[in-house]
């Protein structure tokens, strides 16, 4: 156990000085793409903010459902089959069929070429499940038809999740998939994140209907409340021009009556509709409405053909820059939830930081002096290898640029105290050895080869928790799991190779020195 | 040599003593969990004028409705933590509450740290967290079952679970609270403890292959004396590091290093009097550990 060969003296400082370098990148800069990396540093140590989104999905699963019953009754009418009594209760479909077309209507949903239930073969399944209960017929999405039609939503969410936070402007946000309904956003260094939260909580779907007088419309009315809480008013669900149909939104100041209003540009469809509407429309109250509630509800005068309008509502210029931002971003399919939010402060992350460095410089002076006094030379060895192995483990960290926490912090530190474990075990061994063995050589080899399996044992027990925290911890925790894993690693190689190899050098100079621990 | 063995029965009289106090404790008193669990919001703040106090935000924050409230100093004299249910998961809470907060202290504050977790994420989090523990209890005794003969590993498991136990009871008992890192702490016990357990019963083995004629009794004692420098000071430097975390690591690593505390000093003790004890009691002899050699 004490011979190195030339070739592994070798290798081993070449590796130890490699991690070394690319732990001091942390540091200096560097030129080249590969020693520049650093270790990130998470949002409890640089500050920002965490928010986790949930996709409330209820709505759209109403909404595809009504669709489906206009899709359902037009297809089986092709085919002179009555679908009546048609409601949807509780995310089902119900409706009522005679006798004679029932089984033609089951075969029809589950045909594997469907033209209305599409068939996934990956999961052996259909989109709708279809069921006989006698009297109706009940269809509702299967397991896979909610996956998919989640995921999809989510798709889209994140999508204008992520335009939303660009808008705003912040540096490095990460925006990450949760499970198939949640969301991630990270935002490094913000530490108000009110006006994100806003933003993110408006589901921002506007439409552009008539205001009508009577309550019977062919596209049916609606009551719609106004946003400053004026009385509400009918509201047709005819949808004129929609957020869709926008190009461009910007808040100006109207300088006529300086009011901050929302000024927008439609596509091609959108100006084409909007123009036939203000024109037929001449003398009625056009409503803006935003998630439900009417902004406001301008008197159309005059045809407006150019595509591009204003939308006033006594705004603050704030909240025109908002709108306008939300309007340019496009809407969400789904409402978003915040159900988990943790923001933390740039100066307390810096205090976490310095209060981390200061615990690391104690913890580590505490163990070199406690070695020390107890093993003086050798303890001198354990304390370079602990200097070295708190490098390495650094290096490590650095080239896979993994992100340190607060915990992670706590990790390494601890990692530092149970490190010096192996060294222990081997030294206490080898006085165990030196008890019945004069040679120095055979007593040092044999401390080293018969505290080989505890050594194992013992390492493999904190790594078997480091891993379970791993997987199962969140944010900063998983943090700690890294360090303290990685630590495992670095510990027994630097224990193993550099330890042991000024072990060995200074044995086999001073092997005839009578006892040498 | 130490007589170790002496005691046995003594400390296993304690070890149950605590643990039975302990679960008492935590089926009749329960822990103290913290918004990570149990759902709220949490708010750490920055006072720069002596108006701001304990009682003064005690009075701003039970003015607003906010359900249960517990305010309380953080470290430092002008740095406070708030905690409060937000039943309702209200959306621009924190904004009406830095409303609230202005008009009474002006701009003499600042919101160094703000958490909320909702109902359901705590819900979860709890979940699997508990799963976390249980895993790796789990997980432990595989691993010491497969390196091990079957008397060995119900000893480990027994310490491991005294450990746990016995410090969840000192929260329990002081009302301390238990967050996400306390979590981390307990597994990185379970990590420890069975380390410490494991190089005891490497050496039980060893002796036992050894000697044939030492009754285990005595070579409990004689293996927990062999490799007791080992414990001492690596539970020394060990604990040395999380003394050093716990006095300057800052607030937020307080709960956790002192879980580690407890948890090192239990382990080192359980891995003594709980572990071996287990293997004396079974009368683990030297044909136990020659029978699995002889199968393997």
């Amino acid at each position: 156990m004490l011979y190195f060969s030339k070739l592994r003296i070798v290798f081993i400082s070449i590796l130890s000085l490699l991690f070394i370098l690319i732990a001091s990148s942390n540091l200096f800069k560097f030129d080249d793409s590969f020693f520049n990396k650093k270790i990130n540093l998470g949002l409890d140590l640089q500050g920002g903010s965490y928010l986790l989104l949930e996709i409330d999905n209820e709505p759209v699963i109403e909404q595809k459902l009504q669709n489906l019953t206009t899709t359902f009754r037009n297809f089986f009418k092709d085919k002179d089959i009555k679908l009546s009594n048609i409601k949807i209760d509780n995310q089902n479909i119900f409706f009522y069929v005679n006798e004679e077309n029932k089984q033609k209507v089951i075969d029809i949903f589950q045909d594997e070429n469907s033209d209305i239930n599409p068939y996934y073969p990956r999961f052996k399944s259909h989109q709708l499940e279809i069921e006989d209960l006698g009297l109706n017929l009940k269809i509702n999405f299967s397991r896979q038809g909610l996956i998919n039609l989640k995921t999809s939503s989510q798709d889209q969410a994140i999508e204008i999740v992520r335009r939303r936070v660009d808008e705003v402007g912040t540096n490095e946000p990460n925006i990450l998939k949760r499970g198939n309904s949640r969301i991630l956003v990270e935002l490094p260094g913000l530490d108000d994140p009110t006006r994100i939260k806003s933003l993110l909580g408006k589901t921002a779907n506007l439409t552009f209907r008539f205001v009508t007088q009577n309550d019977e419309e062919r596209f049916g009315v609606e009551k719609l409340e106004y946003e400053d809480g004026t009385p509400s008013v009918n509201v047709s669900k005819r949808i004129i021009i929609s957020g869709e149909n926008l190009l461009d939104a910007q808040p100006k100041m109207d300088t006529q009556n300086n009011q901050t209003i929302v000024s927008f540009t439609l596509d091609r469809v959108g100006a084409k509709r909007f123009g036939k509407a203000t024109s037929t429309g001449i003398g009625k109250q056009l409503a803006i409405v935003l998630d439900g509630k009417i902004i406001s509800a301008p008197v159309v005068r005059d045809t407006i053909a150019s595509g591009a309008g204003q939308i006033s509502g006594g705004f603050t210029f704030q909240s025109a820059t908002d709108l306008a931002l939300l309007l340019r971003s496009g809407a969400l399919p789904a409402p978003l939830e915040i159900i988990e939010e943790r923001t933390v402060g740039p100066d307390l992350g810096q205090d976490s930081i310095n209060a981390g460095m200061i615990a690391l410089t104690i913890g580590f002076l505490l163990v070199i002096v406690f070695m020390f006094v107890k093993y003086r030379f050798f303890g001198l060895i354990t304390n370079v290898t602990l200097i070295i192995n708190l490098f390495i483990l650094l290096g490590v960290l650095t080239l896979f640029e993994a992100t340190l926490t607060l915990p992670g912090i706590a990790g390494i530190i601890l990692t530092v105290g149970m490190a010096v474990d192996a060294n222990v075990l081997i030294f206490e061994r080898i006085k165990e050895e030196l008890k019945q063995e004069k040679n120095n050589i055979l007593a040092f080899d044999g401390g080293y080869t018969k505290s080989r399996t505890a050594i194992i044992d013992a390492n493999i027990t904190t790594l078997l928790a480091a891993i379970i925290l791993f997987f199962m911890g969140s944010g900063p925790v998983k943090g700690f799991a890294v360090t303290l894993g990685v630590g495992i690693f670095t510990t027994l190689f630097s224990v193993y190779f550099i330890a042991r190899l000024f072990t060995s050098l200074y044995v086999t100079k001073n092997k005839h020195n009578g006892k040498l621990i | 040599m130490i007589a170790f063995n002496k005691y046995y029965n003594h400390f296993n009289i304690l070890s149950s003593a605590l643990i039975i106090i302990s679960l008492f404790l935590l089926i009749f008193k329960g822990l103290n969990f913290g918004i990570d669990f149990k759902g709220g919001t949490l708010i750490e703040l920055r006072s720069n004028e002596t108006k701001i106090n304990v009682s003064s935000l005690r009075d701003k924050f039970s003015q607003m409705n906010l359900g249960d409230i517990s305010v309380k100093k953080f470290g430092s004299d002008n740095d406070f933590l708030i905690k409060f249910e937000n039943k309702d998961n209200k959306k621009n809470i924190i904004s009406d509450i830095k409303v609230n907060l202005d008009k009474s202290f002006g701009n003499n504050y600042d919101f160094r740290r703000v958490e909320n977790v909702g109902p359901k994420v705590s819900a979860e989090l709890l979940k699997s967290g508990v799963i976390a523990i249980s895993l790796s209890l789990a997980i432990m005794l595989i691993y010491i079952w497969v390196r091990f003969e079957w008397q060995f590993s119900l000893g480990a498991i027994l310490a491991l679970f005294h450990d746990v136990i016995v410090t969840l009871g000192v929260f329990s008992l002081f009302g301390l609270e238990i967050n996400l890192s306390i979590i981390a702490a307990v597994l990185t016990i379970v990590g420890y403890s069975m380390n410490d357990t494991v190089v005891i019963f490497d050496r039980v083995r060893e002796n036992l292959r050894k000697y044939s004629d030492i009754k285990i009794f005595e070579l409990t004692n004689i293996s927990i004396n062999e490799t007791l420098s080992r414990t001492i000071i690596t539970s020394a430097t060990t604990l040395l590091a999380l003394l050093a975390i716990y006095f300057f690591g800052g607030e937020i690593l307080k709960g956790f290093s002192l879980a580690m505390i407890l948890g090192v000093v239990f382990g080192t003790y359980s891995s003594i009097y709980i572990a071996n004890t287990v293997l004396v009691r079974l009368r683990v002899s030297q044909k136990t550990v020659l029978r699995e050699d002889d199968s393997k």
